[in-house]
């Protein structure tokens, strides 16, 4: 890292997360319970919905600050200059509001940064052999090129734009103008190295989505409020005692986290 | 040189709902089976954190590794074939347990009429009814004749339903296992919509068992929590039917099943019209090995069945501009993309909660069950409320003209999460002569065999059912109390980008014509009579509906047919 005393790019927020709690601080209660599986219904859930479980290895003689501290916030991927780009972009796509946190408290881009470092970055997972031929459009991505390269060109591509009609980088922009850079590239009117604008578009708002509402363990969603926003309970072991009822049953979420047994 | 094994009675080719049936039901009466499953094992305790929508979801865990083999695709045979790079319209299994363990647990019998949909069609309509190109054929069995074999495998899944069934579906001589699953505010006001116009609505048969239930093979599972998580997940609780929580432990348990993981059949041996046995590597290192058997059965997903035929040069592939052979013959798919969306801004659902196979439905225009004279299409389609379970990533729903971005999309996508229920059709396909699987002339898979290519396109018929099968949606959906609706009634062409159904069917079809199929009724190969090959690869059309009832039903016919077989061997036909 060039400057070490520089302050990480997301510090926690206390205010805003204050602002977010009061926003959404009736989402608590809701009571499940399944019975038939002992070890995985009940097992493990939280008694109410103000004490958090631990977690694992912290002991209750370390410091608040210290077990506050989010050390999955650091980069696996991005350098800081890609990392900004795709912090600020993502909140114009899912900006903060007064229903709630946006992209950037919610650590969509941490989120992104660790998604293309993993094998959906490197497509390890998808058909990557040769010939590659340019494709009907219904015939889907066929490039060589991975998703975390298209990824790189997409962050570059959106400075590289703003520079010529601003004659500013892209996180300087106001976010009117944020927004019409984006349209560019969703309406393919920009360039990225030859590669349709919109592929790069589709994929920077498919990975926004992930990280607002996946299991807070991949670095977004931070603190479920992502989840809170909806009311999405997460991970409920059963609604059987719910399925049936009329209007909308609102549980203090549970993640994956919490559904850690030892 | 392949290493060649000790001969065996049977053995069996991928081991999912067809492999587990047919190697329970052979266990059981003695006769030694080699299960050979290209995949991992599996059991519940992989899905302990299996709530996780990204990874299963969105990530595909529980899906065949495409980056090892895929399928190519083009819409017509001017187009160059192009891989399936990454998922998209339908998502292979992979493992033990198959597509059987990311299923949703829909559970439909196909209609009387399906069976002999070529018979009945020009007995009602005439011969100028069908369309130039469309192949329809009669499947060599009828409903009743299949009817038994239904009956098996609802009891050993533990099927819940309705205790009566309406009069415009087949006859069962049997009730469901179990009874029908919990009733949603949402699925009460599509069924009381759908009565107040005179259809028939009723609760869909679903394999997430609606209680406890012990089988009559001893296997006790579970009562469904409704958590949402079914389709593409494993089911914790194994309250979900599938193969590793229902036939394969009682085949393991007769000692008489040797399953062998990550064992991927590449070819079968045959010599004057039998086989000799399969040739398989062992993946982890690379080895090959022969198992001769007197039966090789295929019980692989549609694709792998057909390819496994062709690259082993078996049987006659199919020549499109000829119209002569079989196997790839009848290609067809899903006909989605007729619904409507009812928004309600005065009231919230719950539909985050569900279970794979929770839902109402209706057959009043699925089959033949409608006058299709002043109609441009034939078939038709189930429709149906279901509530799997809406999760956040894959549900945002909003209004048309919604931005697709920014604070609009938020405020709007947030407002309805909970607040919209969904009607739709799910419309039958019917074969064409230009649609069918054929080995890819260019690709290969890791192992260097080539990729099955698919050749298909949605016709006008399928666009015409499409469009009036999406009225009826709106209608029902218009009878429910919304604030307004949003009905989708246009297809275009077939695209491999969004998902769609995971119900790929043909490419080894039964039937009572050996130039027109490939297996006899009793799942016996017409060119090969110690081969057996069964899944939605039998089929001549697929319907209305999911296919896994109709699949499970031909497994046991199939083992019933080897068990016949083995005793004596010649043909069943």
């Amino acid at each position: 890292m060039a400057n070490e005393e520089k302050r990480p790019p997301q510090q926690p927020q206390d205010d805003s997360r204050r602002r977010f709690l009061k926003y959404t601080g009736t989402a608590i209660g809701g009571v499940v319970v399944g019975g038939v599986v002992g070890g995985l219904i009940g097992a493990n859930r939280k008694e109410d919905g103000k004490t958090k479980p631990p977690a694992p290895g912290a002991s209750p003689a370390t410091p608040a600050a210290e077990s506050d501290r989010d050390y999955n916030q650091a980069f696996m991927f991005f350098n800081q200059n890609q990392f900004q780009i795709t912090e600020a972009a993502t909140e114009r796509l899912f900006p903060a509001d007064d229903l709630g946190p946006g992209a950037k408290e919610l650590g969509v881009a941490f989120f992104i940064d660790h998604q293309l470092a993993s094998a959906y970055g490197t497509n390890a997972r998808d058909y990557m052999m040769a010939p590659f031929y340019q494709a009907e459009a219904y015939q889907g991505y066929q490039m060589a090129f991975r998703r975390r390269e298209l990824f790189v060109l997409g962050l570059e591509a959106l400075d590289g734009y703003s520079n010529n009609h601003y004659k500013k980088k892209f996180v300087k922009l106001t976010p009117e103008e944020q927004d019409a850079v984006l349209t560019a590239f969703e309406s393919d009117k920009a360039d990225v190295k030859g590669v349709p604008a919109s592929t790069f578009f589709s994929m920077m708002r498919s990975l926004t989505l992930e990280g607002v509402y996946s299991d807070p363990l991949y670095g977004g969603n931070k603190n479920m409020g992502g989840w809170k926003m909806r009311n999405f309970p997460g991970n409920q072991m059963s609604y059987m005692d719910a399925i049936e009822k009329d209007g909308l049953v609102k549980m203090e979420p549970l993640s994956l986290h919490d559904h850690l047994t030892s | 040189m392949a290493t060649k094994l000790p001969k065996v009675p049977v053995v069996v080719v991928g081991m999912g709902w067809v492999g587990g049936i047919i190697a329970a039901e052979l266990t059981k009466a003695g006769i030694q089976v080699v299960g050979l499953e290209r995949g991992k094992s599996r059991s519940t305790e992989d899905y302990y954190h299996v709530h996780d929508e990204l990874r299963y979801a969105n990530r595909y865990e529980l899906m065949q590794d495409l980056s090892k083999e895929t399928v190519t695709y083009r819409n017509n045979e001017k187009v160059r074939a192009l891989p399936m790079r990454s998922y998209g319209s339908f998502l292979l299994g992979d493992g033990l347990g198959g597509a059987g363990v990311h299923w949703n647990g829909q559970y439909y019998r196909f209609l009387p009429y399906d069976f002999e949909i070529r018979s009945k069609t020009i007995e009602r309509y005439g011969k100028n009814k069908t369309p130039e190109g469309m192949t329809l054929q009669d499947w060599g069995i009828t409903y009743d004749q299949l009817e038994p074999y239904f009956v098996k495998y609802e009891q050993m899944a533990g099927i819940s339903g309705e205790p009566t069934t309406p009069d415009n579906v087949g006859k069962m001589s049997k009730p469901y296992a179990t009874g029908p699953m919990k009733v949603t505010p949402g699925m009460k006001l599509f069924s009381d919509a759908a009565k107040k116009l005179g259809y028939k609505p009723y609760m869909i048969p679903s394999a997430n068992l609606s209680q406890d239930y012990t089988n009559p093979d001893g296997v006790a599972r579970a009562a469904c929590q409704y958590c949402g998580y079914c389709e593409r997940f494993g089911c914790e609780y194994g309250a979900k039917a599938d193969p590793v929580v229902t036939v394969l432990p009682v085949a393991q348990q007769t000692g008489k099943l040797e399953l062998r993981t990550f064992a991927n059949v590449t070819g079968i041996s045959h010599t004057g019209g039998k086989a000799t046995g399969v040739t398989y590597v062992h993946t982890p290192t690379g080895e090959e090995f022969f198992q001769p058997a007197d039966v090789v059965v295929l019980a692989s997903y549609v694709f792998s069945n057909v390819r496994l035929l062709l690259t082993s040069k078996l049987g006659k592939p199919y020549d499109p501009k000829s119209g002569t052979g079989a196997v790839g013959r009848n290609y067809c798919y899903q006909v989605n993309g007729a619904s409507t969306t009812a928004f309600y801004d005065d009231k919230e659902f719950n539909i985050f909660m569900g279970a794979g196979a929770l839902g109402s439905s209706l057959d009043d225009f699925n089959g033949d069950n409608f006058d299709h004279k002043d109609l441009k299409f034939l078939h038709g389609a189930n429709i149906r409320y279901t509530q799997a379970g809406l999760r956040p990533i894959q549900h945002n729903p909003t209004p048309s003209g919604t931005p697709g971005w920014g604070q609009a999309f938020k405020q709007a996508s947030i407002k309805y999460a909970n607040r919209v229920l969904n009607i739709a059709g799910q419309g039958a396909s019917l074969p064409f002569r230009h649609h069918y699987l054929d080995l890819d002339p260019v690709y290969k898979d890791a192992l260097g065999l080539p990729l099955m290519r698919m050749t298909f396109d949605f016709e006008d018929q399928d666009k015409e059912l499409v469009k009036f099968i999406a009225s009826k949606t709106k209608e029902i959906a218009d009878q429910m109390g919304a604030t307004k609706t949003e009905m989708r009634d246009s297809l275009s062409t077939y695209s491999i980008v969004p998902y769609q159904s995971t119900h790929n069917t043909g490419g080894t079809t039964m039937g009572a014509d050996p130039s027109v199929s490939v297996v006899n009724n009793y799942l016996q190969m017409w060119d090969a009579e110690n081969v057996f090959i069964c899944g939605a690869s039998n089929f001549q059309h697929n319907s209305g509906y999911n296919p896994t009832a109709t699949v499970g039903g031909l497994a046991y016919r199939a083992a019933e047919g080897v068990a016949k077989y083995l005793q004596k061997p010649g043909s069943l036909a």
